[in-house]
């Protein structure tokens, strides 16, 4: 029965669906894809709350465009009404809340892009590992093993102690460049199983080159898994940059999320001095949206998942 | 058996390996001149100066013989232990440094780990059961593992130690105390031990417990489960399969956040100034201390390679299916 | 009789609506009766086997009775089921292969299965252990763990566990599709083998590979887009079927007795209507060469001769 609850108008189909269908299984109706989405309370919410971020990333910097850094206004100024101060101010002047807009922004683009990165990388090794086989496979699982285990804040903090001046891109490439390793083995041990399908073997019958067969045939077919772990590698990419920022490496003359804990708690004697706002923004705002890809990847695997749902 | 055993230890090797080679080309091979960097950061100096400094530091990383011989002292002097002098230590060897600092990441690390790992499956478990209880414990176990672990530890320093006065504020012990085997000082470093412990503890206790509710649910959907609903087992005989075959994979995702957590216990340490490994990361780095920052890099991996084979043996001992595969594999 | 199930209605609950995977079903198996029930997948007959014992999360009771030896299942209720389950009626799952938990040991699983269900473990072993030789299997399964069997000796042993209790009726569902010719052949003979040595009162084996009955069943019973379409003894349906379905299903076949592997029943043109809002009438009128006027209407499912049902206007009239 299991195949069954896929294609509901075939009880009983499943030990043979497999081999019977040549067509791929993942073509199933849009319609009820969105239909669940829309009644997903855990999409919905984590929709709205990343829609929200979003927004603040994108717009914020706009409406209260006060220089994050220029250390200029009324130092420790508790949150007001007033444009500009939404948030308060640090301990040396600056706006929190033009600092927390701006953060966001650069956890979005690390996120996006390191998040992206390692997705890219881990797909390349996941495919070419899973489908090839063979020797490949053990030596491209053997460097996978090998970045599995190394911690990669460890790695990192060891690389970027030497850089003079770190940007937001730089800390986005290297945090991407070692946060790929589950995602590659992730996806080789789906590409394994899907590897031997029928639908497989046709395109490969019909002469498509292996690079093509992976493109056009094996990841349309996971493409909801691979969404699924894009979206845990951009949520990871931007905890593991706020721990960086933390320690002391974030991008220099910057701002971030991790910035303003590190420098309200190191520089700032935000503690001491009881100015709450300055740190509590931030870490709502990389619980909120890092919370939310969470929340929204378990949401679409209900969606996507046809056993995960409870009609 | 030994086969499994020997592969995993030659990965964890070529790892150390990898590790211990990016540890020394760093310096080497790094965009741009990092001796320079060094010595530009030293702000105010004569040019004569400056050549001076670059010529020690040249001396000091052996900078100035063939890249293979500096490759082979390198390897030399870690066998032997030998991590080179720390600058913020006035020169101390790193590696009594390390030595220091350990203990205290231990104390944090290994009962924050093995606590938030059994609490955390323990609550998922239930969670999969009842519903109140999934609706409760699924967002706060969201809320937990997408928080910063030094976000957590700054609001919980703020709330119980610099607002309430509950707990001490920083450190390992109280300043006014000498490390003795005395009640006192055990009582002043478990007091000052609870926060940090703390917050490790309640984020790996929110990652857990949503992966063991997510596991579980897949595993009652499983073919197993299904057989057994069919003879009309109880749901409790069900739920105890589940449960023990959904624990197998967390102990595979311990060994897989083994680095996120060390990580945490890092910047936790920084948060609260415990003196740790995490507080010797952050000297180092304010101090620009690269030999010191270094050697702690090697000691992470180290110990999160040990980590990892310790959990593998865990897992071996765990789950059957491994064992089987194995005797076939020797037999 | 030992099985009679009357009018039984079981829906797939989609998005789209019901599906009517099983509309009205009406008949009943004897005591010591080996019934096959064949037919396309999709046609329902995985409902039916599903719905004597456990309907699953998206399966939907909509009417009917089942009697199993004079008791009246309580088909719906899930949990009132459960004191039927495994001791009256019992299945052998599809899924054989992994039916058995991978991390317990084969013995322990069983004891702690028949412990829940209040039976006692050790005066079962003695039997447990005579069957287990009896399909071949060596005693030291029970010490072993599932992926320490083959698929053949997995297959052997679910049948073992699945019939522990001596249940009036075993349901066998696809339970040889998964496997190589001469091991499905020899599945097969174990069934008939534990009819006889009176493990199980009567069998429900349902195949969509209708070869696999002759060397097992008694009766078969074909099944067409959630309607039954005819139940005759073996023999007859071989020989002498009276439904259009059941003739080109028959003779779609190369022999009897030789499997036809793994295929389609691609002799019969056309395919099945959605049940989703199936078509009044006879539903396998779209494809049926004889259909004529009377086709519109729904064809009863009726005795036409001793044990031989079927739902066909033409059938009817032909033996009248």
């Amino acid at each position: 029965m299991t195949a069954a609850t896929g294609t509901p108008t075939k009880p009983g189909a499943a030990a043979d669906d497999a081999d019977k269908n040549p067509t791929p299984p993942a073509k199933r109706a849009r319609g009820e894809t969105l239909f669940f989405a829309l009644r997903s309370k855990k999409f919905l919410v984590s929709a709205t709350i990343l829609l929200v971020l979003a927004f603040i990333a994108i717009f914020g910097p706009l409406i209260d465009s006060t220089d994050p850094v220029a250390q200029g206004g009324l130092p420790m100024r508790h949150p007001t009404l007033e444009l500009g101060n939404w948030f308060g101010s640090t301990y040396f002047g600056d706006d929190v809340f033009s600092q927390f807009a701006n953060g966001l922004r650069a956890s979005f683009f690390v996120g996006f892009l390191g998040g992206g990165l390692a997705a890219v990388i881990g797909m390349g090794v996941g495919f070419v590992a899973g489908y090839r086989g063979g020797w490949l496979d053990e030596i491209l699982n053997m460097i996978t093993n090998i970045f599995l285990v190394i911690p990669t804040l460890a790695v990192l903090l060891v690389i970027t102690s030497y850089l003079a001046a770190r940007g937001v891109l730089f800390e986005a490439v290297f945090v991407g460049l070692f946060s790929w390793p589950w995602a590659a083995r992730a996806i080789r041990a789906q590409t394994f199983s899907l590897r031997s399908r029928e639908f497989i073997d046709l395109a490969k019958l019909s002469g498509r080159s292996g690079w093509k067969v992976i493109l056009f045939e094996i990841a349309p077919n996971m493409s909801s898994y691979l969404f699924l772990t894009y979206i845990l590698l951009f949520g990871g990419a931007i905890l593991l940059a706020a721990s960086l920022d933390f320690i002391g490496l974030g991008p220099t003359g910057g701002v971030s999320l991790g910035l303003m804990m590190y420098n309200s708690v190191t520089y700032g004697a935000a503690l001491q001095l009881g100015i709450w706002w300055w740190f509590i923004p931030p870490g709502i705002g990389i619980i909120a949206l890092v919370g939310a890809l969470y929340v929204m990847n378990v949401g679409l695997d209900e969606i996507f998942n046809p056993k995960l749902r409870d009609i | 058996m030994r086969r499994y055993f020997g592969r995993k230890l030659l990965t964890y090797l070529i790892t150390f390996f990898v590790a211990a080679t990016i540890d020394w080309m760093i310096p080497r091979f790094m965009p741009g001149d990092p001796i320079a960097v060094l010595v530009a950061k030293t702000n105010g100096i004569s040019s004569q100066s400056a050549q001076y400094l670059v010529d020690y530091y040249n001396n000091l990383f052996g900078l100035n013989k063939p890249l293979p011989v500096q490759f082979l002292n390198f390897w030399s002097s870690l066998l032997h232990g030998n991590l080179g002098l720390s600058i913020y230590g006035d020169g101390t060897p790193v590696t009594q440094m390390i030595m220091a600092a350990v203990p205290y990441t231990l104390a944090l690390l290994i009962p924050s780990i093995l606590l938030s790992w059994w609490a955390g499956n323990s609550f998922g478990a239930l969670a999969a059961r009842r519903r109140w209880l999934d609706n409760t414990i699924l967002p706060v176990g969201y809320v937990l593992t997408a928080t910063p672990y030094m976000w957590l530890a700054i609001v919980l320093s703020f709330v119980l130690s610099f607002s309430l006065r509950i707990f001490p504020l920083s450190g390992g012990y109280g300043f006014n105390l000498e490390p003795t085997l005395t009640w006192l000082f055990f009582t002043d470093l478990v007091a000052h031990w609870v926060l940090p412990f703390m917050s490790l503890f309640l984020v790996m206790f929110g990652g857990w417990a949503i992966g063991m509710r997510n596991m579980i649910i897949y595993e009652l959907e499983s073919d197993y489960s299904r057989y057994l609903a069919a003879l009309g087992a109880p749901q409790g005989l069900i739920r105890k399969y589940a449960f023990r075959n959904a624990m197998l994979p967390q102990i595979t995702g311990l060994a897989l956040q083994l680095g996120v957590i060390v990580a945490g216990a890092l910047v936790t340490e920084i948060v609260f100034s415990y003196p740790g490994l995490g507080h010797l990361v952050f000297q180092a780095i304010e101090n620009e201390d690269y030999f010191l920052l270094q050697g702690i890099f090697l000691f992470i991996i180290v110990g999160v390679l040990l980590a990892n084979f310790i959990v593998d043996i865990v897992y071996v001992i765990v789950d059957p299916r491994t064992r089987v595969a194995m005797r076939g594999g020797t037999a | 009789m030992s099985l009679q199930v009357s009018d039984l209605r079981v829906y797939y609950r989609t998005l789209a609506g019901d599906v009517q995977a099983l509309d009205g079903a009406t008949f009943s198996i004897a005591d010591k009766e080996i019934m096959g029930l064949a037919g396309e997948s999709g046609c329902g007959k995985s409902t039916l086997g599903n719905s004597l014992i456990r309907l699953d999360g998206r399966m939907k009771y909509v009417a009917g009775s089942v009697t199993l030896d004079g008791n009246s299942l309580p088909v719906w209720d899930n949990d009132g089921m459960n004191e039927f389950r495994f001791r009256d009626v019992s299945v052998i799952p599809q899924y054989a292969m992994s039916a058995m938990n991978p991390t317990r040991k084969i013995g322990t699983m069983i004891a702690e299965l028949l412990e829940s269900r209040g039976e006692s473990y050790k005066e079962i072993r003695p039997e447990l252990m005579r069957r287990i030789d009896l399909v071949g299997l060596q005693p030291d399964v029970l010490s072993r763990y599932p992926i320490e069997l083959s698929g053949g000796m997995k297959q052997r042993m679910v049948m073992v566990i699945s019939t522990l209790l001596d249940p009036s009726l075993l349901i066998a569902d696809e339970i040889t599709s998964a496997l190589d010719v001469s091991t499905q052949r020899a599945v097969a003979e174990t069934l008939v083998s534990f009819r006889d040595h009176g493990f199980v009162k009567s069998m429900m084996v349902i195949t969509h590979d209708v070869s696999i009955l002759y060397q097992t069943a008694d009766t078969i019973l074909i099944m067409y887009a959630g309607k039954l379409a005819e139940k005759a003894p073996t023999k007859t349906i071989i020989e002498d079927p009276r439904h259009p379905y059941t003739r080109m299903l028959i003779s779609s076949l190369p022999e009897v007795g030789v499997r036809y592997a793994n295929k389609k029943l691609s002799g019969i043109p056309g395919s099945p209507p959605a049940l989703l809002n199936p078509p009044t009438g006879c539903r396998f009128r779209a494809r049926c060469p004889l259909a004529f006027d009377k086709c519109a209407e729904e064809p009863p499912f009726i005795e036409i001769a001793g044990d031989h049902s079927v739902a066909c206007w033409k059938a009817t009239r032909a033996d009248a």
